[in-house]
């Protein structure tokens, strides 16, 4: 399929803030610290079974900082948005890439969310859902004044476009 | 039947507000859910209490007289009979309905009292279900749920129990809406109605299997509970005392193979007994089937976003399938365990479902029959591959633990090698074979699956977003999964591993202006190769 006319998908307009980094970092970290220091605390109270203990506990952090050290990266580069008039495109994934697309009419409810981590971090995410159940489309750390300016003009869009939304 | 029940209720003085779905009539009487309802819930209660009474009698008698013994459990049973009805009693007194010009709603509660109102214009499906006791008393269950694919047991209303006729009458007075479309006699009335021959794919269906092993698992777990477990392994033993044991276990397979065929047989006869499916004036598709528990569901035409004629490994084989509806708002039952609502046609001849398939969709050829534009054979590739792996696995665990501890394992190991690869290859190139998409008309058409091959056709409009997916391995081998999201059905139909470009161009024409602004042409096959 590598004739005349073939096509691609393009990347959306919009990179994700910076700071997205650092926060998939910090919450790798964090799902990475949680099992080592169970299994570190288990390792150096339980004798007998310390060292396959250890032994895990050393093992999941290693491939944590790994994954630490490795995906964010990709993802900043893989992560990207854009909303036009008619549609909110994103683009996600590292492996598994995915790239989602909702037309503008058929938005039901516009959500920004900004959990603990995201507010240390000053992002946000945005959340667009339509009528089908597995067709949510999730932007993901951005700059949280722009998330919550985004949010309110996605609304503004959606109200200004017709259609019933199935 | 609708008219009598209409007019002969002496307690409704409101009616006449209530002919026209838009009645600009003085506010609807409250109504009562059905006196009889009594009657069935004391029947089951005292069908409760005999069941439960006759073993606790037995196992006072024990320790002390008969009369006893009976007169403590009759107290009992008197008590709960006559405790669980007052409580029905309570729920009839304070359950009410009304349907209005504009809204239906429903206050009920025991202690504190609900209130739930749907609007009328909102309402998609008014479903009567009705068991053989209550069909006895002539009551049914009433169901009205909206579209709303959120919201969960909220957005659905439910009468329990009403007149037969005061069901009929709901469900003919909710739905009725003005006939604008035009007449189009060859797709109305009965579109449909069951062949006692089709009963022959009950037992390949995958419910003879599961019924069979449910049956042994059955036999097993009421024995253990009579503490009689050993002895019914040693009976088994006793029968096959002279036979190997390898026949021993082929027979008991073939003996639970053929309890599952007779049950599926039976729940057949049971679930689509007198199944009937007619679309009515205005537009509503109707559903009625049941030997013992006659059910009837609705679906408003409006609702219907296509349809999914289903092929089931084993129905497949036998050339038949079985039609469901792509529908918004169909009821996602947790209650009920027969979460089939949205099945339109049991398995049947396949030129059948796809003659029912067209004329639900008021099609003149069925679009799930049209033909498909096949993948590329990265799609075939990929499938062999995962059919080797999942062999590949189990087998070479098996031979690990061979070389550890039994030589035997690595014979079970072989076995399994010799008899499983070429299967896993027959469904792998069976699956792709299965694997095409295509535009036909209006509809988007997407087919996948092997053990369970489903066509849907799904309709373009209603289409609300495109979800492409490429993992890593689909990168390299150039292909990529088109996810069409829609309201309807399962929220999500795919098409698997089509080629990039020739997926990307069919997604972007089958939605005009969805796909199409985001697409931009590869720049050179050369920066392609070397990117890829």
């Amino acid at each position: 399929m590598t004739g005349e006319n073939a096509v691609r998908l393009r990347p959306p307009r919009n990179a994700v803030d910076e700071r997205a980094v650092a926060w998939w970092r910090s919450q790798l970290l964090v799902t990475t610290a949680v099992p080592v220091v169970v299994l570190g605390v288990l390792g150096a109270l339980i004798g007998p079974a310390r060292f396959w203990l250890l032994l895990a506990a050393g093992t999941v952090a290693a491939l944590g900082l790994a994954c630490t050290a490795f995906f964010p990266a990709w993802w900043f580069r893989v992560h990207r948005w854009e909303v036009t008039d008619e549609a909110v495109y994103v683009r996600t994934g590292a492996l598994w890439q995915e790239w989602r697309i909702a037309p503008m009419s058929r938005i039901q409810t516009v959500d920004t969310v900004r959990g603990p981590l995201e507010q240390l971090f000053r992002l946000g995410t945005v959340t667009v859902t339509t009528a089908s159940s597995k067709g949510a489309l999730r932007i993901e750390g951005l700059d949280h004044e722009l998330a919550a300016e985004l949010g309110e003009r996605l609304t503004a869009l959606t109200q200004a476009t017709p259609g019933d939304a199935t | 039947m609708n008219e009598a029940g209409h007019g002969a209720d002496p307690r409704d003085g409101g009616i006449g507000g209530a002919d026209g779905p838009r009645g600009e009539g003085p506010a609807e009487e409250w109504r009562r859910l059905d006196r009889r309802m009594l009657l069935a819930t004391a029947a089951v209660l005292c069908g409760v209490a005999g069941g439960a009474g006759l073993p606790t009698t037995l196992g006072l008698a024990g320790s002390r007289p008969l009369w006893q013994a009976l007169s403590w459990v009759l107290a009992g049973a008197f008590l709960l009979v006559l405790g669980g009805t007052l409580v029905d009693y309570v729920r009839l007194r304070r359950t009410r309905y009304r349907i209005g010009a504009e809204r239906v709603e429903l206050h009920t509660g025991l202690l504190l009292i609900k209130r739930r109102s749907l609007t009328r214009e909102r309402i998609r499906s008014v479903d009567l279900t009705a068991n053989p006791l209550q069909r006895v008393l002539g009551l049914v269950k009433v169901r009205i749920g909206t579209g709303e694919s959120t919201g969960g047991s909220e957005s659905t209303l439910e009468l329990d129990l009403v007149t037969r006729a005061e069901g009929e009458r709901l469900r003919h007075e909710l739905l009725a809406r003005t006939t604008t479309g035009p007449e189009d006699l060859p797709h109305e009335g009965a579109l449909a109605t069951v062949d006692p021959r089709w009963i022959r794919y009950a037992p390949v269906s995958f419910v003879a299997p599961a019924l069979g092993g449910a049956a042994a698992g059955a036999v097993m777990q009421v024995s253990e509970w009579f503490g009689a477990q050993a002895a019914v392994i040693d009976w088994i033993g006793d029968r096959f005392r002279d036979v190997s044991v390898t026949w021993m276990i082929v027979d008991l397979i073939l003996v639970a193979t053929v309890v599952g065929a007779v049950g599926a047989l039976g729940l057949w006869v049971e679930m689509w007994w007198n199944h009937r499916l007619e679309r009515e004036p205005g537009g509503t598709l109707r559903v009625r089937r049941g030997l013992l528990t006659a059910r009837s569901v609705s679906i408003e035409e409006r609702r219907l976003r296509g349809i999914e004629v289903v092929e089931p490994l084993g129905v497949r084989l036998a050339g038949a399938a079985r039609v469901d509806a792509v529908a918004t708002g169909l009821a996602k039952d947790d209650g009920d365990k027969h979460a089939d609502l949205k099945t339109l046609l049991p398995a049947a001849p396949r030129e059948i479902a796809d003659r029912v398939a067209a004329q639900v969709l008021r099609e003149p050829e069925p679009p799930t029959g049209a033909p498909l534009a096949a993948h590329p054979r990265a799609a075939r590739t990929r499938r062999l591959r995962w059919a080797l792996w999942s062999v590949a696995a189990p087998v070479a665990l098996l031979a690990g633990l061979g070389l550890l501890l039994t030589p035997v394992l690595l014979y079970v190991a072989a076995g399994c090698a010799v008899v499983l690869t070429p299967i896993a290859v027959l469904l792998a190139l069976d699956a792709y074979r299965g694997l095409g998409h295509g535009v036909s008309g209006a509809y988007l058409v997407t087919r996948s699956g092997t053990v369970r091959r489903a066509t849907v056709a799904l309709q373009r409009s209603g289409v609300i977003g495109w979800t492409v997916k490429q993992s890593y391995f689909q990168r390299r081998a150039g292909v990529l999964t088109l996810t069409a999201t829609t309201a309807a059905g399962d929220g999500a139909y795919a098409v698997y591993d089509a080629g990039e470009t020739e997926g990307l161009t069919f997604a972007a024409e089958a939605v005009p202006d969805l796909l199409a602004p985001f697409l931009e042409p590869v720049p050179t096959p050369e920066a392609r190769s070397t990117k890829g």
